[in-house]
């Protein structure tokens, strides 16, 4: 029964900001920063990861919440799921971001996995979270990737070696929002757009994000550049809770006169980072979003899909969710 | 078959003086004016002082508050509204601590890794799973296990009474589960509609399906509990 205790680590937990990135520079790779644990503690209950100190965030309050901040909001990376999802000014202005976190996971999940964990966490990929030794686990071979590999949830674009695609569904509205990741250690500040934060295969196959281990995300900027804007958000997955997206889509557009003047459309777990669709962007500005407009920019959206052998059925979803998208704008 | 601890070796040294209840009565005795200090008796008094010294530290406990300290092992969780002391390790699990540790066997452990909900309790009213919590969490928040639901003469809570009534339970694992979970979404949302509540309910599995039943219970309660509410605001 006493099997799926976790291992033992040093649990520290700070209380401010400061300390916790001390401790995450001094115990560098050994350190593990936890923040609702969901996705952490699977991997310490199945052995996949075994820091020795574990650095919980949950006592950084000033990490926590939504504020105004310069002409957008900035949201604390350790505001829960639910309190991102009920905030008023995050309904009032980017409903793309509460709707994208209202399907993630399920409620209980919600109340307690955060935001910047949403964001953080680590691909599904089950050859990689089951311990293979594949090239994310710093292997030299990727089992989803080969023929009889099970890769029916994986990626359709950008594979290198690594055939892993991004789970988040608050990431693809993140980027779709023009969002600004905020990130900190001990020598200071850096701030990220959402779009170059995540990092594919071809970069760095060990990591999804650009953090150091001694990095941590303390806050996610939205810009008022989209605020208020018309919003589509789709998620389809197995199951209508609990699952993780086999295709997501996230897409904000400015429409005058019936033609969209601008958009962003941002496809999320069909590639190892949120694949932002720049060509179907400049595909549809200044067209009317109609029927054939949608259709063209779906087709465009699948084009260069380099599919496996069990998710052909990605391209057609991947079609529909981006037509469907244009065609409410 | 239950493992039986091992006899108690009852050691009869004869040549010993009488000695005392205590092992403290080995530290007095070494005191001036007690003299005949048994080699047995300095030993317990040397454990004896060990114990207290090191057992100075668990009780010390949050005393020991820098910044960036490490988690106290011996801990007060309020559970059901009762402070429990309880030894908890840093890497251990709400769920083992109230069921292998404080005896709530109602919340059940399924899956283990938040997949299943049948560990549901609520914390400072809210649902978590109890199984992908970490106990040093909670140490100034307030849990309510299944076991906390009924009022103190034994009236169920309107969730269970309204389980009962439609027949909730079928194999009864994912229903303390289900029951915490239907009762955090009444304390946030009295009057919930169907669609909310099966929203709320639905981080919880049932192998057996009875997920409609459990949901006309929600109802059920929610209607209940707004009917009392009403009768009490009209006196």
């Amino acid at each position: 029964m006493m099997k799926d205790m976790m291992p033992h680590f040093d649990l520290v937990q700070p209380t401010d900001v400061e300390s916790a990135l001390d401790l995450l520079r001094e115990h560098g790779r050994d350190a593990w920063a936890l923040a609702g644990g969901y996705d952490s503690f699977d991997w310490f209950k199945n052995r996949g990861k075994q820091p020795t100190v574990v650095v919980d965030l949950e006592g950084l309050d000033g990490l926590k919440g939504v504020r105004e901040a310069g002409d957008g909001i900035e949201i604390g990376a350790m505001t829960s799921l639910t309190d991102v999802e009920s905030d008023l000014l995050v309904r009032e202005r980017y409903g793309l971001l509460a709707e994208a976190v209202s399907v993630v996971a399920s409620p209980q999940i919600r109340n307690a996995g955060t935001l910047g964990g949403n964001i953080c966490q680590d691909t599904r990929c089950w050859y990689y979270r089951y311990g293979m030794p594949c090239y994310r686990a710093g292997g030299n071979i990727c089992y989803a990737g080969t023929p009889e590999g099970m890769n029916r949830e994986h990626a359709l674009f950008g594979a290198d070696r690594c055939v892993a695609v991004t789970p988040s569904d608050s990431a693809p509205a993140l980027v779709a929002l023009d969002a600004e990741m905020v990130a900190r250690n001990t020598r200071g500040e850096r701030v990220i757009p959402a779009g170059e934060f995540f990092m594919g295969p071809g970069v760095d196959i060990t990591r999804m994000t650009v953090l150091d281990p001694d990095d941590l995300l303390t806050a996610v900027r939205i810009p008022a550049r989209w605020a208020g804007a018309h919003f589509y958000f789709e998620k389809v997955a197995d199951r209508k809770t609990w699952d993780f997206p086999l295709v997501n889509v996230a897409a904000a557009f400015r429409v005058a006169d019936g033609r969209v003047e601008d958009s962003r459309i941002v496809v999320g777990a069909v590639e190892c980072v949120p694949r932002r669709l720049t060509d179907v962007e400049d595909l549809i500005r200044g067209r009317v979003p109609n029927e054939s407009t949608a259709a063209e920019a779906g087709e465009l959206a699948a084009q260069g899909a380099k599919p496996l052998n069990y998710n052909h059925f990605k391209i057609p979803l991947v079609k529909n969710l981006v037509a469907r998208a244009v065609r409410s704008a | 078959m239950a493992e039986r601890s091992p006899p108690i070796v009852q050691n009869s040294d004869s040549g010993a003086p009488p000695a005392g209840d205590t092992p403290w009565e080995g530290l007095l005795a070494n005191l001036p004016g007690r003299g005949n200090v048994s080699r047995r008796q300095f030993i317990k008094g040397v454990i004896a002082t060990g114990a207290s010294v090191s057992a100075f530290a668990y009780f010390a406990g949050p005393a020991a508050t820098s910044a960036r300290a490490s988690v106290p092992r011996l801990v007060s969780v309020n559970v059901n509204g009762q402070t429990r002391r309880v030894d908890v390790l840093p890497q251990e699990t709400l769920a083992m601590t109230l069921r292998y540790k404080l005896g709530l066997t109602g919340t059940k452990l399924g899956c283990d890794r938040a997949e299943c909900g049948a560990c549901t309790v609520m914390i400072d009213g809210v649902a978590h799973y109890s199984c992908s919590t970490l106990t040093q969490r909670v140490r100034d928040r307030e849990v309510v296990t299944v076991e906390g639901l009924e009022s103190a003469d034994g009236t169920l809570h309107p969730v269970q009474q309204a389980f009962i009534d439609e027949l909730g339970p079928q194999c009864g694992f994912c229903t303390p589960g289900q029951v915490m979970a239907a009762a955090a979404l009444l304390e946030a949302n009295p009057n919930p509609t169907r669609e909310e509540a099966r929203r709320a309910m639905s981080g919880n599995l049932c192998r057996c399906g009875a997920y409609d039943h459990y949901l006309n219970g929600v109802m059920r309660a929610a209607g209940n509990g707004s009917a009392v509410a009403e009768e009490v605001s009209s006196g």
